[in-house]
């Protein structure tokens, strides 16, 4: 029912701050599309470009095949929930969700049985005689979900819509949004968030943004596994990817890299002869690496300074030789090493990074 | 607000310094009022801060003439009380100007020629003398009495009892009431489009706004005189109407209107308004449905005060009405009365005191919407 | 009654013209260019048309009001200016010469300067503290309507009552001036004082002092409300008293409202003519712009190019404020 398309989108404010430059972005009906980004990247200037607020200062946006730039924001198919909520302080539970439906001069019947229906969706019945100054903030947030989906929106647009919220009911409300989902396989919804858990649990797709690019658009676990430069590979995840910069040693079906003198590590990733003895990351997720004992094969070793204990898991920051930054490893459960100790790590070579001087990453191969 | 402060001694300096407050700021009409309800001899001869204490005033009186005297034996009296009807107590009388407490009460003072004066503490007096009395007034009897606080609504009775007062109230609703509700009305859409509307020229409106503030209005008197005499000549309704002098006070009334309705509207939540436009509202659905209701607090709060500036006003309406008896508004009439009844202190009180009424009944009607708030912050 | 009814049928018909005008501009316009229905390019474009058209209907009864009543009487005063009495036969700079060749000028300056900067200073700061120390105490609404009071008083009938305070009796007479009253009982001598050179001008004051401050208090006190009182707990929790809460906590985070009462009584002050010309008829040095031009224009036949001078000197006089005003909004309104 509803692709949005974004082709060459570009966005300038009057200051003359180029905020957003070139977004191609091709999103399909029916997807769940996160955008996440540091803050201040453009997520929500995108947004509002894709809602109609904000006005779209090169490019084109089409919805449906339409192009919509210049189309008003109610006669777009979208509906935007806010993220602090946005609702008619003055008109009760009910008259908020009925509001769009009555500027459509909508039948009084067909109201009342969509937005009874909406309610029920949410569990919001109880309350519709009431004002939003009498609700809570979890109940608030699901009245402006209500008030989206009565339009019956090709597309959804959520602006941080749980940041306002507790840990707990972040998490009640992130299901509620995907059971929501769920519920309407053929609305798209698009969704702004800076929580990497929330973009990976309710994304399809997650595209993120960094200081007006896109620096990469896949599904939640190609971008895990396979980031495309180093931005994307510290973004998520967390712990961050360890990064450590190198030298290529050797190109070919497997890349021989060096940390320092004494360290180089055989990684499963095809270079061309080009690269040779140029300046690299090489980089690995804390969760992939595994101590082992020194006499069995190790990437590296080094000196612990630090141990954190979390119960489910024990990060150890380790001290290597031709780093500057700490190299962090994830162990599950507790161990007994302490700081001062000298450990040996080990990683599958499948799990391996390479990203070249630029920070873009090499294809793995496989 | 600061729990921690509570039953300190701070706190009772607050209650303190604003109970001093409060009474510096009331005293001035509660004189007005107390005055406004004294005997008019009394206001003009002491302080209204003793309208409640006994007071002594020296008065002088006639006695009747001499052709009310009696023949009492062989001596001719004229009788008769110096109160006549209100109270009093005499505790002195004289019968020469240069000293006029010679004599204390109910003694028999003896004057020239064998006549004897006698006057009682009731103020029952008694001229007597061996001969008929001459002429055809009555001698001075000058007296020291205490006089009991009296208060009386008779100041109001010939305040109101005055021509075309109950008119010119009327007169003055009839100004005051559209003066109020136009320019809030004109205020509150042009505040709404210059807070969030997109348009070209809205920094330069803003700016003339703000700069018009600034205009003084007797400066727009002369050239608008001239052209309400063109524009009344060519209806042939004259120059002084009603509809003209409600656009006149939303003109001058406006830009401060403007200035205080943007500053609010300019507060309400970004989301709210940009969330009804998502849910296809027009600007004039939002201003309607968003944007009126939300701003009640801050229209009331502007109401008030326009209402006392236009209620109070005296130059607009001497210059745009006129003075006749269908459009003279009350100040006009208080200030003819002041003209003409210049001294009289028991007119300007009660009468002053009548124009404060009406404000007072908006004010402390509508006072919970000033409470409320006049500027952001009603959507925390 | 009959007057009554005509009355009330004049305002019902003067409300509802206005009201009638903005529905029906917008009904209109929501008809010509319809939005809610039709094809998505046809409603695109008389969305853009309307969007266009709108700001104007709401704008449009604002803008002419003012230019009618305000901006082409300032037009007209410059013109003026350069004019004789009747506005004229062309005197070029003489209304200017005149002017500021005259002592009265130098005098009502001097005088609105000690206006201009007492009163709004002095209800400001009453204003504020009012407000701050009513919001704690449980009858602080009946003392804000007390000290509000005056706010509803004409100037007529405040001159009648300050008259009454500044009363002056002669000899051994008793006084009935409040002020006289007091002086007499702690032993000093009545003065009349609205004949004291300079210090007169600060009893004139006074009045209005006394009358805007509920003003000030008002608005100051709704913006006080507004102030998130995390911000307060997280001072108290630092430690601030009392006064530096007050001082660098409240005042700050209420600064732009200040300003807007700060300047409304300004201008007001520019505008006062009543007080004086009630009072003390401008005698015993006393005179204020205003008053002196309200006198070159309406007395005596006017002299229209003597008071547009003077009218010019006054708004001369409130450029600056005009101007911070004007950046505080611009100011404010970037990023909408
Ligand atoms: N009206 C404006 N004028 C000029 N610059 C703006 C304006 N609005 C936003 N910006 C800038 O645009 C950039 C992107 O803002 P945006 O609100 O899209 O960030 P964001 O990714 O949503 O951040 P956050 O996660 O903090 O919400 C920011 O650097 C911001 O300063
Ligand atoms: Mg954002």
């Amino acid at each position: 029912m509803a692709d949005v398309k974004l082709t060459n989108v570009k966005k300038i404010y009057s200051n003359n701050v180029e905020v957003l430059r070139d977004i191609n972005l091709d999103i399909k009906q029916g997807e769940f599309i996160v955008f996440v980004g540091p803050s201040g990247c453009g997520k929500s200037t995108l947004l509002r470009m894709i809602s109609g607020l904000e006005e779209i200062s090169a490019g084109t946006l089409e919805i449906d095949g339409v192009v919509v730039n210049d189309v008003p924001p109610a006669l777009r198919g979208i509906a935007m929930v806010f993220q602090s909520y946005a609702l008619y302080p003055h008109m009760t539970v009910y008259d908020n969700m009925a509001f769009s439906l009555q500027i459509a001069k909508t039948s009084k019947a067909d109201i009342d049985q969509q937005v009874r229906k909406a309610a029920d969706m949410l569990q919001l019945t109880p309350y519709l005689d009431r004002l939003p100054k009498a609700l809570s903030g979890g109940q608030r947030q699901r009245v402006a979900i209500g008030r989206a989906i009565v339009r019956r929106p090709k597309v959804f647009l959520f602006d941080e819509p749980l940041s306002n919220l507790d840990a707990a009911l972040r998490v009640a409300t992130r299901m509620e949004i995907a059971n929501l989902k769920d519920s309407m396989p053929d609305s798209t919804m698009i969704y702004v968030t800076h929580d990497q858990v929330e973009a990976m649990t309710l994304a399809d797709r997650i595209v993120l943004l960094s200081g007006g690019d896109i620096e990469q658009v896949g599904s939640p676990l190609e971008l895990y596994e396979h980031p495309a430069n180093v931005f994307v590979a510290k973004f998520i995840g967390s712990p961050a990817m360890n990064i450590v910069p190198c030298r290529i040693e050797q190109t070919g079906a497997q890349t021989l890299v060096s940390l320092s003198a004494s360290t180089s590590i055989q990684t499963p990733i095809v270079t061309e002869s080009s690269e040779q003895a140029k300046p690299a990351f090489f980089g690995i997720r804390p969760e992939d690496l595994v101590v082992v004992s020194a006499e069995q094969e190790s990437l590296f070793s080094g000196e612990v300074s630090f141990v954190e204990s979390l119960g489910e898991a024990t990060l150890l920051y380790v001290k290597i030789p031709g780093a500057d930054d700490m190299v962090i490893a994830k162990q599950a459960g507790t161990l007994s090493i302490k700081r001062g100790d000298n450990v040996y790590l080990s990683a599958p070579a499948e799990k391996m990074h390479l990203f070249d001087e630029n920070e873009q990453s090499y294809l793995r191969k496989g | 607000m600061i729990t921690s402060s509570k039953r300190t001694p701070l706190t009772f300096l607050v209650h303190a310094t604003v109970l001093f407050l409060v009474i510096i700021w009331t005293i001035p009409t509660a004189g007005l009022f107390i005055s406004s309800i004294r005997d008019k001899n009394q206001l003009s001869t002491s302080g209204w801060w003793t309208a409640l204490s006994t007071s002594e005033q020296r008065h002088v009186a006639r006695a009747h003439e001499p052709k009310a005297q009696v023949q009492e034996g062989d001596r001719f009296v004229i009788r008769g009380n110096l109160f006549e009807g209100s109270a009093g107590e005499i505790t002195k009388f004289g019968s020469s100007s240069l000293r006029p407490d010679e004599f204390d009460v109910g003694t028999v003072a003896e004057l020239k020629k064998g006549e004897t004066l006698q006057v009682l503490e009731n103020g029952d007096y008694a001229f007597s003398s061996p001969v008929p009395w001459k002429g055809s007034r009555g001698d001075r009897i000058f007296y020291t009495a205490e006089v009991p606080p009296r208060f009386t609504l008779e100041n109001y009775r010939e305040v109101l009892n005055s021509e075309g007062l109950g008119k010119s109230f009327i007169n003055s609703l009839t100004v005051t009431i559209p003066a109020t509700i136009i320019p809030i009305l004109v205020a509150a859409f042009a505040a709404y489009a210059l807070a969030w509307m997109r348009f070209p020229g809205r920094a330069l409106l803003v700016a003339a706004v703000v700069g018009l503030l600034v205009v003084p209005l007797q400066m727009s008197l002369i050239p608008l005189l001239k052209t309400y005499n063109l524009i009344g000549d060519f209806f042939g309704v004259g120059s002084k109407t009603y509809v003209g002098i409600w656009l006149a006070h939303t003109g001058f009334g406006l830009p401060l209107a403007i200035y205080l309705l943007r500053n609010y509207i300019v507060g309400l939540p970004r989301e709210i308004i940009e969330s009804a436009r998502v849910d296809g509202a027009s600007d004039f659905d939002i201003f309607r449905k968003i944007v009126l209701p939300l701003s009640f607090p801050a229209l009331a709060s502007f109401a008030i005060f326009q209402f006392l500036w236009v209620w109070n006003d005296l130059l607009i309406a001497m210059v745009f009405l006129g003075n006749d008896a269908d459009h003279i508004v009350l100040t006009g009439q208080l200030r003819e009365l002041l003209g003409s009844r210049g001294g009289n202190w028991e007119i300007l009180t009660a009468s002053a005191f009548i124009t404060i009424i009406i404000p007072l009944c908006v004010f402390f009607g509508l006072q919970r919407y000033l409470v409320r708030g006049l500027l952001a912050g009603s959507v925390k | 009654m009959g007057q009554l009814a005509s009355a009330l049928v004049t305002m019902i018909l003067g409300v509802m013209g206005c009201a009638a005008y903005f529905y029906g501009s917008n009904f209109l316009l929501d008809k010509i260019f319809p939005t809610k229905s039709g094809a998505a390019a046809v409603v695109a474009r008389n969305l853009r048309v309307a969007n266009n058209i709108r700001p104007w209907l709401f704008l449009g009864p604002a803008v002419l009001l003012l230019t009618f009543y305000l901006f082409y009487p300032v037009i007209d005063s410059i013109r003026l200016s350069f004019y004789g009495r009747s506005g004229e036969e062309f005197v070029g700079l003489a209304n200017y010469k005149w002017l500021f060749g005259s002592d009265e000028f130098y005098e009502s300056f001097r005088n609105n300067m000690l206006w201009l900067i007492v009163v709004p200073t002095a209800a400001t700061f009453f204003g504020l503290i009012i407000a701050t120390m009513t919001d704690r105490i449980w009858w602080g609404n009946i003392a804000k309507s007390l000290i509000f009071m005056p706010m509803a008083i004409s100037f007529v009938g405040a001159s009648v009552i300050w008259k009454f305070i500044y009363d002056f009796r002669t000899g051994g007479e008793d006084q009935i001036g409040l002020l006289n009253a007091l002086v007499v009982f702690f032993g000093g001598e009545p003065q009349t004082w609205l004949t004291i050179p300079i210090w007169n001008n600060f009893f004139l004051m006074v009045i209005l002092i006394w009358i805007q401050t509920g003003f000030a208090m008002v608005i100051l006190s709704a913006a006080l409300r507004g102030i998130p009182d995390e911000t307060i707990e997280a001072a108290v929790l630092d430690g601030a008293n009392g006064f530096q809460i007050f001082y660098k906590i409240m005042v700050p985070q209420i600064w732009g409202t200040i300003a807007v009462v700060w300047t409304t009584i300004t201008i007001l002050v520019l505008k006062v003519f009543d007080i004086v010309l009630a009072m003390t008829n401008a005698q015993w040095g006393t005179q204020v712009l205003a008053n002196q031009m309200f006198s070159w224009m309406f007395n005596g036949g006017g002299d229209f190019g003597r008071g547009a001078v003077i009218a010019l000197v006054i708004m001369v006089l409130v450029i600056p404020i005009m101007v911070w005003n004007i950046r505080r909004a611009n100011a404010e309104m970037e990023g909408r």
